[in-house]
């Protein structure tokens, strides 16, 4: 064996180890291995690399990748990352600790945990929320079995049709393994007024056409039927958009993606969830909170435990431990930076630049709108009078991503503070030009 | 580390701003949105300039022990060193910047990263395929359990709708069955930690869809009648799976495929490298045998492709390992926790004697120092004060198995040194104890906090900022 930079035992030094455990060699060490599960034979793996060598082959493969200007969303968002965040976020400190479980050397993940439940509640209204989830999708699929867990003998969770594609399949996918009866639906209200063992209602804030829906008088269907109400939430929106809170609903998910996390085809992301007190002892995750050491200084603790797979096994909220905490870091630092005031214009400038190529692109007369007259943010859908394949070429030619086609056959589209006017206006001249 | 004890809202003063963005839209003004969509009071976010917010994380951060601070010898968890190169290759903008629906003609670069990583980790565990789509080890196990029923569906047998899992095994085994809509049959171990051969048996037939074992299971031992037990459920017609949580003794050594399991997931991680960011994001891909190939891709569990991002930095650990240098991993991982157990079997009750694998379990420690009036020292007690001589603690209390566990994992990226210095000062509490174990009641003594009180905590939470 030649040395290896990760490996810091000398032949020596692996001598004096066996020496003292009282073997000869390292084998030995896998006596109690029925010799045959001993895999003898040669890795079909690549030769080792230098660390250069490495460099060279992901540059080589992130070079076959087309860097594109993106004006899709469909729940993942190209806003503007600020560059403090990756300092922070890869701070050896953060970057390679453990969950932490011992609180006296781990105020530091402690205490941007609780900031970052702190953010989201202010941000949805609610009163509690954990320490994050693997990402949107998954974060709804566990809040629908939350609403079958706090409502005892109801079985069945009306979903709006509106929710993105990825969400209802996620949803579906632990719904089924659990038995839970999922109804998906375009006229929740119709649908959850039909169900006699409604559990609850999960509808988008934003959704996947990006109109902003109005959620009235779902609180009370939900309500009166012993029912939970579920919001899945973009959060950057939330700086604008009418909260779960303000609409009634007793919980919030969604996806931490739009707060400045990169694309990176798809994640990490962070999800995150937030309740009511009410059922604060029915979430799942990680919860911190602020108590006092025996001197009385203020500090932070893993908390509420008793809901946890380690403490409860089968009898857990979920199955999920430690998830996303970083990308929790990541959106606690963009939040910290953008403030109140940020956030709001981040949207003010996504909608702004939405609504002009939506107008700009209608006026082109090659689209029509199916949702004319309903208020969108930042993504919003056209139906096309053209050709789409040969509109996504063009678009594609020019350096664009957009106009990805959803099921319905809509074109889908989205615009965020990133982009320019110049861009915008290219998008529209490619458009009028096929 | 100094005790810092600022929350980001308490540097907050209205006004200031970190953030920087165009002053106006070149678009024209925004449509308001209507006044019933809209949301009240602005959110209550802090106001803080730029440098606020460096200062303050850096503040926090040197509050934090990670793996680059010092030993971390954190059982079942695999604290081994996180390669800098693999944050160098997530950090690409040709990785970053795509969008998880690019067509598929504009990510070729990485459709390659899968298909070569879906191929390392075949080769590397025995495996046939590997879906990416979980984000956890967890959320692995609950993805190889859906694959499991959908298996057996397929087949048309309905009727088995129950797990055996061991009562060694991780919480997370019971959880995510459960989570899966299986019920939980646990098997007992024998005295000397390993599966019960004989207590299997009457629990197997045609309800049981599968066993989930951990081999080496969580007292750090490898499970040598795994043959048998690989028979017997097979032969009920039951499905093996693997917990890949505690894989990296076998690194380079041995292949879960070759022992008979048909699923099993892999924590990135844990395993290979890849930093677990104060508690993730981490990666869990399931892996299955050829007759599970066909449900490989049904279930949709995570929003997009997995963590990308973290399948990168473990696919460049892979590419530094190579064929050459993984063979030594899972050995050196071996030898540097059985090293460590029998330097200190004189101090504390090894409960286990036989050779262990990456990791092994103490029951606390032989003189605890108890005498008249005075409690001796206790596992917590012994791990509070590991912080104060500037050593992460072990995993306590944990397997279930022991009342007084201490779980000591090395990793194969320790030295020689690391560990000898990390033993001198397990024996150094271990004297401490013998002649003054209420000084380790109120260890850590030298950490920015004291032991918190966790039962105010949990009683009257505050989980938070209020202003």
């Amino acid at each position: 064996m030649g040395s290896f930079c990760y490996f810091p035992q000398t032949e020596e030094d692996i001598r004096v180890m066996l020496d003292r455990i009282g073997v000869s060699s390292l084998d030995d060490l896998y006596s109690d291995v029925p010799a045959d599960f001993i895999y003898r034979g040669e890795y079909d793996l690549p030769s080792a690399l230098s660390e250069q060598q490495v460099r060279d082959y992901f540059e080589g493969l992130a070079a076959r990748n087309s860097r594109l200007k993106v004006f899709v969303g469909q729940g993942a968002y190209d806003h503007y990352t600020p560059s403090v965040i990756s300092y922070i976020t890869s701070r050896s400190e953060f970057l390679t600790a453990y969950t932490p479980y011992q609180c006296e050397i781990s105020q530091g993940t402690l205490r941007y945990i609780f900031e970052w439940q702190s953010m989201i509640c202010a941000l949805t209204g609610l009163d509690v929320a954990n320490a994050s989830m693997y990402d949107g999708p998954t974060a709804a699929a566990e809040a629908v079995r939350m609403c079958v867990a706090s409502t005892k003998k109801r079985n069945s969770v009306v979903i709006a049709a509106s929710l993105l594609p990825n969400v209802i399949d996620t949803v579906r996918t632990y719904a089924k393994y659990a038995g839970i009866n999922i109804i998906v639906a375009e006229d929740v209200a119709a649908a959850a007024g039909g169900t006699a063992d409604l559990a609850g209602i999960l509808v988008p804030s934003v959704n996947r056409y990006g109109i902003v829906e109005d959620l009235s008088g779902l609180v009370g269907l939900a309500h009166d039927a012993g029912a939970l109400l579920v919001e899945y939430c973009d959060p950057s929106a939330l700086a604008v958009v009418r909260t779960p809170a303000e609409w009634g609903a007793d919980v919030a998910v969604g996806d931490g993606q739009s707060l400045g996390i990169p694309l990176c085809y798809g994640g990490p992301y962070v999800g995150f969830m937030a309740c009511t007190t009410a059922c604060m002892r029915k979430l799942p995750g990680r919860i911190v909170g602020q108590t006092t050491d025996a001197s009385g200084k203020r500090c932070f603790v893993l908390t509420l435990q008793a809901r946890e797979q380690h403490i409860r096994r089968e009898k857990a909220t979920s199955n999920i431990c430690s998830n996303e905490s970083l990308m929790a870091l990541w959106c606690t630092v963009y939040l910290s930076l953008m403030g109140p005031e940020g956030l709001r214009k981040v949207n003010e400038l996504s909608h702004a630049g939405a609504r002009y190529l939506h107008d700009a692109l209608l006026a082109t007369g090659k689209f029509s709108d199916p949702f004319e007259g309903k208020y969108f943010l930042k993504e919003f859908v056209l139906a096309p009078k053209c050709d789409v394949p040969e509109l996504q070429k063009a678009l594609l030619g020019a350096g664009y991503f957009a106009a990805l086609q959803t099921d319905e056959g809509y074109v889908t589209f989205c615009v965020t503070e990133k982009h320019s006017r110049a861009e915008l206006d290219e998008i529209v001249n490619i458009v009028k030009a096929i | 580390m100094k005790y810092y004890d600022k929350l980001i809202f308490e540097l907050s003063k209205p006004g200031r701003t970190g953030y920087s963005l165009p002053a106006s839209s070149a678009c024209g003004t925004a449509d308001a949105l209507p006044d019933g969509l809209k949301r009240g009071a602005a959110p209550a976010l802090p106001e803080v300039c730029e440098i606020d917010v460096v200062r303050h994380y850096t503040n926090l951060s040197q509050m934090n022990f990670g793996v680059d601070t010092g030993f971390y010898p954190l059982g079942s968890c695999t604290m081994k060193y996180n390669p800098k190169i693999n944050e160098e290759v997530a950090a690409m903008p040709g990785f970053t910047g795509l969008h998880p629906l690019q067509p598929a003609e504009t990510v070729k670069g990485v459709q390659t990263v899968y298909d070569e990583m879906d191929k390392a980790l075949a080769a590397i565990t025995g495996m046939k395929h590997f879906t990416f789509l979980p984000c956890a080890g967890a959320h692995g196990e609950l993805t190889g359990l859906m694959l499991m029923r959908e298996y057996h569906m397929s087949r048309g047998d309905l009727a088995r709708t129950k797990v055996i899992v061991p009562d060694s095994a991780h919480g997370t085994n019971p959880a995510s069955a459960a989570v899966c809509g299986l019920e939980i049959v646990v098997v007992k171990s024998r005295e000397n930690g390993l599966v019960d051969v004989e207590s299997l048996k009457p629990l197997l037939g045609p309800d049981i869809a599968g066993i989930m074992m951990t081999n080496p299971n969580t007292l750090g031992l490898f499970e040598r009648d795994i043959k048998e037990i690989a028979a017997l459920v097979h032969g009920c017609g039951g499905l093996l799976y693997y917990d890949g949580a505690n894989m990296n003794p076998l690194l380079g050594v041995v292949r879960p495929g070759d022992m008979g399991f048909d699923i099993m997931h892999l924590n990135l991680h844990k395993t290979f490298s890849t930093p677990h960011g104060g508690g993730g994001p981490g990666s869990g891909p399931v892996g299955v045998a050829d007759r599970v190939v066909p449900f490989l891709q049904i279930p949709r569990v995570s929003g997009f492709h997995g963590n990308f991002g973290i399948i990168l930095r473990a696919y460049a650990y892979i590419l530094m390992l190579g064929r050459e240098n993984i063979r030594m991993a899972g050995r050196l991982a071996t030898l540097g926790a059985n090293y460590i157990k029998e330097s200190l079997k004189d101090c504390y009750k090894l409960p286990i004697p036989t050779v262990c694998k990456h990791e092994f379990v103490f029951d606390g420690l032989i003189n605890d120092g108890a005498r008249e009036g005075v409690a001796g020292a206790t596992t917590l007690d012994v791990a509070k004060r590991l912080l104060d001589y500037g050593f992460h603690a072990p995993t306590i209390y944990f397997p279930l198995l022991f009342h007084q566990a201490i779980m000591i994992e090395p990793t194969e990226t320790e030295s020689l040194e690391t560990l000898d210095s990390f033993i001198g000062v397990m024996r150094k509490i271990a004297e401490e104890a013998a002649a003054d174990p209420e000084m380790l009641h109120s260890a850590p003594h030298n950490t920015p906090i004291g032991r918190p009180d966790e039962t105010t905590a949990a009683r009257q939470p505050v989980l938070k900022y209020a202003a």
